[in-house]
This record gives structure tokens, C-alpha cells and sequence, in this order.
């Protein structure tokens, strides 16, 4: 039986009268890749920020037993006033109190993992948005969290540099970390899932094995959504329209 | 060769009395700057803060500030309030009180801009590392806004340093109180002397603001 890592109970956040989240009852399990995916304003976001605290939450609980959270937004957010090895050192260095030379060499193994070590001494601005995400990433790692969560890292892309960023998380995925993925790349998701949530309207509608989930939806509104991304339709005598 | 009459400021001590001027004009500057800023950085932290009646308050002083011409100000404080409140004020205390007013209210302008651009994210992502809100303050916000204060404000201290020239009508003998001065007395002997005394207060002025507003250019650069 794999160790649980964290436990959400009954979470519930409303935005004034609005319900976002209705009752989400979730747990993760140590090394576990969760995929979550619905429909825009399903909540995925919400979701994510209440898990890390970012939003306050109205009901339920968040039981992640000082498991440090990293997490990665779709735009990037790196700070723009200092270089690149500043911001991925900056929180292990001055929260962390860590070793400024270790904390260092670990930046630049990680830069260099990535395929981003010639950048280090760069300033945010010049970098593509591929590259800022992949600093992002970065960034989130060296704080060395045990759940790492990702927001729409990809959305704000533009398409060719989605791929880089989805193999740095592949390659995470596959040294057994523990992630809770929200994103619109389905390929993607089948690929990395050992779960995927289908979230809609507050709640959680299904949940399953990536194969199960994109080939075989159980509920009617999981396959909608599925159907959005799917031209089939048009592919059936094998030459589009 | 065009006779700008610029003998006259060799006669006696004038060149030096113009000099004396600029530094009556620099020094209004320099104390006026040296209040103004950091009332204007608390005029404008305060100005991001939620409470309706802090803004209100705030957003009256900076209007009314902003509309008024600052000859007008100068007038109101230096003749009006001596007046009306039956104290005495020197036209210098008068002039340093109206730019410190004028200059905290822009001041404090000029940080809230810079202050509510800063992004949301940029809090977020810095509290998503993990850093306390006195740690995000000191390494992500504040050096932030002062990256695009920096500039801002110098511009204003060389506005701040131009309308000094206003000040000779509360009779505060600065440089450009000097040059007519120095013209009128001249007028019968070099009646051009206008022209080429102004001209010298031009430069004198340029001189003093110029390398400020490169600096301003200079950290624009390096910082945007």
C-alpha cells in the first residue's frame, strides 16, 4: 500500500455566492502523477492555489503533513529584477537558510538538467517563454518539495514550445515524484497520468486510469468534454473535410 | 560680433551673486526633495491600503495639489496663511513648505503607480516559495518598485528643481531674481545684458538638471 501523501477532505471555497469547489474529497499517494482536467472554470485552478494555500478555503480541510509544496503557474512568474540562478536560489538560500554554495551547485545541476545551464546568469526577459517555464520549474524544485503542482504550465506557450516543457515534466514524472498536473494536453495527460480527475461544476465527476478515462468515459459529461478535443467526426473516411 | 552684454557679469561680484542664487534655488530644492520623498513614499503606501477614508482623504490632497498651479500655492501659503493664521513666514521656510506639499503629493503618486503594478503573481509565486510577507516585501516587491520609481522620481526632482524659478514672486532672491537684478542695473550701460544673462541662467539651470535627468536615462535603462 503506497503512502499517502496528502488528503483533501470535503474542500469547499466559494467566491462570494459562487461555489468553486463543492465537497472535493481527494487523496494522493507518494510518487502518484495526478492529472486534472474539465472544462474552463471547473475549478482545476482553484483547486490547485487552495491546495498550496493561495486561497482561503470555506469548508473541508487540507491535511498535507508539512509536505512541502512546490508549485508552477502558467505564466511563468519568475522575478524579473534578478537573474535566473537568483531566483531559483533565492527562497532555498534566504527561507531555506541552505548552504549558499550548495544550494548554488544544486541550481545549476537542475539548469543543466533542463538544458538550461548556459542561461543562469540570464535576466528573465531574454528568455523565450518555453525557457522562462522551464526556470520556473526549476525554481519550484530546488525548494526540493514533495508535491509539486502544476497550473496550465503550458497554456500561455506558444505551441513549439510547449514540447520542452512537457519532457522536463515527463522526466520528472518518470524519477517517481509526487504531481498534481491541471492541463488542456490531453496526449499529454495520458501519457504522464497514474490518475486523471475529471472535474466539473465543483466536483469531482470521474476518475481513472488515463486509458479508461480518454477511451472509455463512464459518464456522459466526461465524454462531451472529451469530445471537444476529439475530430473524429471528420477523420472517419480518412480525409478530414 | 553680436553683443550679448555678457560683461556685466564680470562687473563686481555679479557672476558670483548669480551663483549664490542657483545655490538659494538648489537648496530650496534639495531640503524640499529631501522631506518630500519619503512623506511621499508613505503618502503613497498609504494609498494602496483598502480603507475608503485613508483614500478619500489622500485623493482630495492630490488633486487639489495637482490642480492648483504652484504659483497659486506659493501665493496661498506665503501671503494667505501669514495672513489669515498671523504668522510669519520667510519666503524661503514658504517656498520649501509649498514644493514639499507638491512634491510629497507626486511622490506619493508616483509609488502607488509603481507599487499596484506590481503584478499579484509576483506575491503569489513568492509566497508559493515559501517566503514570509516581510521577506517577499524586502526581496521581490520593494526592490521592484523602487526599479521603477528610480527614474520617475529623479524626473520629478528636476521639475521640483525648474519650478524653483517660480519662487522669486514671494520674493525669495534666487538665481533668477539675480539676473534682473543684474540686468536692471545694467540697463542704461548694456541694454543688450538680457539676453546673455538669461542665457547664462539657462546653462547654469542645464548644468544642475541635465546630469540628473542622464542618470534618470541611465537607470531607465539598465533597470526596464
Amino acid at each position: 500500500m503506497a503512502e499517502k501523501i496528502l488528503e483533501i477532505k470535503n474542500l469547499t471555497k466559494k467566491y462570494g455566492s459562487q461555489t468553486i469547489l463543492d465537497g472535493i474529497d481527494l487523496s494522493i499517494d507518494k510518487g502518484e502523477v495526478v492529472v486534472v482536467v474539465g472544462p474552463s472554470g471547473c475549478g482545476k485552478s482553484t483547486l490547485l492555489r487552495c491546495i498550496n494555500s493561495l486561497e482561503d478555503i470555506d469548508a473541508g480541510e487540507i491535511v498535507h503533513d508539512g509536505h512541502k509544496i512546490g508549485m508552477v503557474f502558467q505564466s511563468y512568474e519568475l522575478f524579473p529584477h534578478l537573474s535566473v540562478l537568483d531566483n531559483i536560489t533565492l527562497a532555498p538560500i534566504k527561507v531555506q537558510k541552505r548552504d549558499k554554495a550548495e544550494v548554488k551547485k544544486q541550481a545549476l545541476e537542475l539548469l543543466k538538467r533542463v538544458g538550461l545551464l548556459d542561461k543562469a546568469d540570464s535576466y528573465p526577459r531574454q528568455l523565450s517563454g518555453g525557457q522562462k517555464q522551464r526556470v520556473a520549474i526549476v525554481r519550484a524544485l530546488c525548494v526540493e518539495p514533495e508535491i509539486l503542482l502544476f497550473d496550465e504550465v503550458t497554456a500561455a506557450l506558444d505551441p513549439e514550445m510547449v514540447r520542452e516543457v512537457l519532457d522536463v515534466m515527463l522526466d520528472l514524472a518518470k524519477q517517481g515524484r509526487t504531481m498534481i498536473i491541471v492541463t488542456h494536453e490531453m496526449q499529454f495527460a495520458k501519457a504522464v497520468a497514474d490518475r486523471v480527475i475529471f472535474l466539473d461544476g465543483g466536483h469531482i465527476v470521474e476518475e481513472g486510469k488515463p486509458k479508461e478515462f480518454f477511451e472509455n468515459p463512464k459518464t456522459e459529461r466526461a465524454k462531451k468534454f472529451l469530445d471537444v478535443f476529439s475530430f473524429d467526426d471528420y477523420l472517419k473516411d480518412g480525409e478530414g473535410i | 560680433m553680436l553683443d550679448l552684454g555678457l560683461e556685466v557679469l564680470f562687473k563686481g561680484s555679479n557672476m558670483l551673486r548669480l551663483l549664490q542664487g542657483l545655490w538659494v534655488a538648489v537648496k530650496i530644492s534639495l531640503i524640499s526633495i529631501a522631506v518630500s520623498m519619503p512623506l511621499g513614499v508613505v503618502v503613497g503606501s498609504l494609498m494602496t491600503v483598502k480603507n475608503k477614508f485613508i483614500k478619500l482623504i489622500l485623493r482630495i490632497y492630490l488633486e487639489t495639489i495637482r490642480i492648483m498651479p504652484q504659483l497659486v500655492l506659493l501665493f496661498i501659503v506665503y501671503f494667505g496663511s501669514t495672513r489669515a493664521l498671523g504668522w510669519n513666514l520667510s519666503g524661503e521656510v514658504a517656498s520649501i513648505i509649498v514644493f514639499v506639499l507638491w512634491g510629497a503629493a507626486e511622490m506619493g503618486d508616483l509609488v502607488r503607480g509603481a507599487l499596484i503594478s506590481i503584478p499579484k503573481h509576483q506575491y503569489e509565486s513568492s509566497k508559493a516559495l515559501g517566503l514570509s510577507k516581510v521577506q517577499t516585501y524586502i526581496y521581490i516587491i520593494i526592490p521592484q518598485t523602487v526599479r521603477r520609481l528610480v527614474p520617475l522620481s529623479i524626473n520629478l526632482i528636476t521639475r521640483m528643481i525648474k519650478t524653483t524659478s517660480l519662487v522669486l514672486m514671494i520674493g525669495v532672491v534666487e538665481m533668477l531674481k539675480v539676473a534682473q537684478q543684474i540686468i536692471e542695473a545694467n540697463r542704461m550701460v548694456s541694454p543688450n545684458a538680457s539676453f546673455g544673462v538669461f542665457l547664462v541662467v539657462f546653462i547654469l539651470y542645464f548644468l544642475v538638471c541635465w546630469p540628473i535627468s542622464m542618470l534618470a536615462r541611465h537607470l531607465e535603462k539598465r533597470w526596464v
